[in-house]
């Protein structure tokens, strides 16, 4: 930490200028802060109060301490929704950022003609809402009247049962991935722009050729802004919703009503009237998402100082 | 210190929430000086529902009374109804007076009591147009919670053509004849029969109840049972296991487009299906005009036939209304008024409740072009006759028909062990059920 030294050394009494300063900075901040705390905190502050209670069908509210959350994390079908998400995590993201990275570096190298139109091309799926991607998709995957399906008939293969219990994981997988390669793309092309060219004519004349200086510099240099996608996905993964609950209309079996944790949580609050569970398991949720985060970005950073 | 507040606020909040549904009407009947007022007082009040085209029938009712100005709001329809409803009670503002509910939520909002006995506003006098399975459902002991509007006992909806194609020509009478009705059209045909769907649990329950099985009870308070693993139900599960494990009815699920492909271009040669079934078919396969027939459900004894019921509706006033008298009068006008209850039976293509209209001729003599000139009306009358009043759900239905889903609804789909299934079904119910803190006999 080297930036600190704008702070003067010697610590005197705010002199009347600073005072102002001071003030009107707060002032500034203060609308963001009165929305932050109605909108952020305070709904954050009542779901933890809310989870310390247990409402029963019969015998109404009593306090139960965290119970609540003793429950969520022995109950098999939250366990099974964030075991679920686990995979999903650990095949969608990287397969996403892959591409999405060797999108970023394809379209930089300038080698590419019409790169302005590819990435536009790439980034218009983030554009179509998650709601129409998820629609549109699932025809596709339709078992009888999707064009997939059609097409494997039609040169005499039997059609991939996309929308199964083995299967559908991966359909998802792919909505999400088509949907947000570009966004992620575009963080990552963003930050390859901002590399000095000094150091690709130094590596030039070094002799590196382009892939080499892809892995070696330009890879490196954009590391925070990967790692800013990677934790972005794993919160996004985490809470997937709205695609197993659009899907959820055509393949009614394979995604019951606790698929994925928000979707139980939803079923909870909104279907059984458990609103205590459903923010104890809310909570939770959010712990392991804090905790995944941060130890992904603790081995990054591992990483970086061994370097 | 910050802690302490926010205890402080929410405990507020609980107070208040536990004070706002502790109210409950008054028990004494209305009399007829306070009604006269009530009605003719101008008062606006709200309600909930999807049914089609039931603006005829509040227009009647505005027409009866004036003063009244009714606004009517369709938030949905089923699940999404049903959360708006709970949301709006939950937060104290903003609910309807008046909602639609489906016989099997009853119970649920009756544990809550967020629905208000319709009693002391004259419901019990009208007990006896109804059919008494239908009545039985929204009652318990003298309360009424709900009035009737229309319902779903259930037939069988074939294609003439196909199981003629497999030298079936008269429609199965037993469940017997129905499996050797499904042999004969798979190997002739290559058509299934019907589809058994493990993604609603109503249609299963119908057919459970058209078994002479009442799996569920609830006293009203707190003690309920389940017997899901009973010998009647256990006989429809065994014989459903036996089709499926033979591949003569297909398991998909119902309500998807694939399924909706299947009746519209013949994979599917029947649906076992509630009275209005019928009309939502012609909807869905308008290209197969005049293949149909309709025909009651098959059943296990020839001598002694009993149906079952999928689905229907009533209407309900909510206990949090600031008008008792106007919204109990509501729904017993909609669904009691002769023209209202008529127009609902022969132009929106609800089953009717009442008997008188039944056995209308408007209604029972009506010829349906898509069923070969039939009188399916009349067919379904007859099956209502038939439909069994001991049926009872339980009052947390929504945790029912999604456990159902998981459990037995996932065997039906994956074509597994049916009897597992519905173990681990039970087993669900009531683990929950005592969780919940019911008494579970």
């Amino acid at each position: 930490m080297t930036t600190t030294s704008a702070i003067p050394h010697v610590r005197r009494g705010p002199s009347p200028h600073e005072r102002k300063l001071v003030f009107t900075a707060y002032a500034l901040i203060t609308p963001f802060l009165v929305v932050f705390t109605a909108m952020v905190i305070a709904p954050l502050v009542y779901a933890g109060f809310l989870s310390l209670f247990q409402t029963r069908l019969i015998g109404g509210e009593q306090f139960v301490g965290l119970a609540n959350f003793g429950k969520a994390l022995t109950d098999p079908v939250f366990l099974a929704g964030v075991g679920r998400m686990s995979v999903f995590l650990l095949v969608q993201v990287p397969i996403m950022l892959g591409v999405a990275l060797f999108f970023a570096l394809a379209i930089d190298s300038g080698r590419l003609a019409g790169s302005r139109f590819s990435r536009i091309a790439i980034f218009v799926p983030f554009a179509v809402p998650g709601v129409v991607a998820t629609m549109m998709w699932g025809y596709l995957y339709g078992e009888d009247f999707g064009p997939i399906a059609q097409s494997f008939r039609a040169i005499g293969l039997p059609a991939p049962a996309l929308l199964s219990d083995d299967l559908i994981l991966f359909a998802m997988m792919n909505i999400v991935t088509w949907s947000f390669v570009g966004y992620n793309m575009i963080i990552m092309y963003a930050a390859l722009r901002v590399i000095p060219t000094e150091l690709y004519e130094a590596a030039e004349i070094d002799g590196a050729g382009a892939i080499r200086v892809a892995w070696s510099i330009k890879v490196p240099a954009i590391r925070p802004a990967i790692m800013l996608t990677v934790i972005f996905s794993i919160i996004g993964s985490f809470q997937l919703f709205t695609e197993p609950t659009l899907l959820a209309a055509i393949a009614p079996n394979v995604i019951g009503t606790s698929y994925t944790p928000n979707m139980y949580a939803y079923t909870l609050a909104f279907r059984f009237q458990d609103v205590n569970y459903a923010a104890a398991v809310a909570f939770i949720l959010g712990f392991v998402i804090m905790i995944v985060s941060y130890v992904v970005q603790l081995s990054g950073r591992r990483a970086e100082a061994r370097r | 210190m910050r802690t302490t507040t926010a205890m402080k606020l929410g405990a507020t909040a609980a107070v208040a929430a536990l004070a706002l549904t502790a109210c409950t009407a008054p028990a004494d009947d209305i009399s007829n000086a306070d009604f006269e007022t009530a009605m003719s007082t101008p008062t606006t009040i709200s309600m909930w529902a999807w049914a089609p085209g039931i603006e005829n029938q509040v227009a009647m009712f505005e027409e009866a009374y004036p003063a009244i100005d009714v606004v009517l709001e369709n938030v949905g329809q089923g699940g999404d109804h049903y959360t708006k409803v709970r949301t709006a009670l939950e937060a104290g503002t903003g609910a309807p007076d008046v909602i639609q509910l489906e016989y099997q939520y009853v119970p649920s909002f009756v544990l809550t009591e967020s629905l208000l006995d319709l009693a002391p506003y004259g419901a019990n006098d009208v007990a006896d147009q109804f059919t008494p399975w239908t009545w039985s459902q929204v009652t318990n002991g003298d309360a009424v919670y709900a009035i009737p509007q229309d319902a779903g006992p259930m037939g069988n909806l074939y294609r003439e053509d196909i199981l003629a194609a497999a030298g079936i020509t008269e429609a199965p009478v037993t469940w017997d004849d129905y499996a050797v009705a499904a042999e004969a059209v798979r190997n002739q045909t290559g058509s299934y029969i019907t589809a058994l769907s493990g993604n609603d649990a109503g249609s299963f329950l119908g057919l459970v109840w058209a078994a002479g099985a009442a799996p569920f009870s609830y006293d009203g308070v707190e003690t309920i049972s389940v017997d899901l693993t009973g010998p009647a139900t256990q006989e429809v599960i065994d014989y459903w296991q036996d089709l499926i494990d033979r591949d003569l009815v297909s398991t998909d699920p119902s309500f998807t487009d694939g399924w909706y492909q299947g009746l519209a271009n013949g994979t599917l040669a029947g649906w076992l299906t509630a009275a209005w079934g019928p009309a939502f078919l012609q909807g869905t396969a308008a290209d197969t005009t005049g293949l149909w027939r309709a025909a009651p459900l098959p059943t296990f004894d020839a001598d002694n036939p009993i149906a079952g019921n999928w689905g229907g509706s009533t209407l309900a006033a909510l206990s949090a209304t600031e008008h008792p008298i106007v919204a109990a009068e509501l729904a017993k006008f909609i669904n009691t008024d002769p023209e209202a209850t008529l127009k609902f039976a022969t132009e929106q293509f609800l089953f009717p409740t009442r008997t008188e209209v039944l056995t209308s001729p408007e209604f029972a003599e009506q010829e349906s072009e898509f069923y070969g000139g039939q009188r399916v009306n009349e067919i379904f009358a007859e099956i209502s006759a038939t439909v069994d009043t001991e049926f009872q759900w339980l009052p947390f239905q929504d945790f029912v028909a999604a456990s159902f889903v998981d459990t037995l609804g996932k065997a039906i789909s994956e074509k597994g062990d049916l009897s597992a299934g519905l173990a681990a079904w039970q087993d669900a119910i009531v683990t929950y059920a005592t969780e919940q803190g019911f008494t579970v006999q």
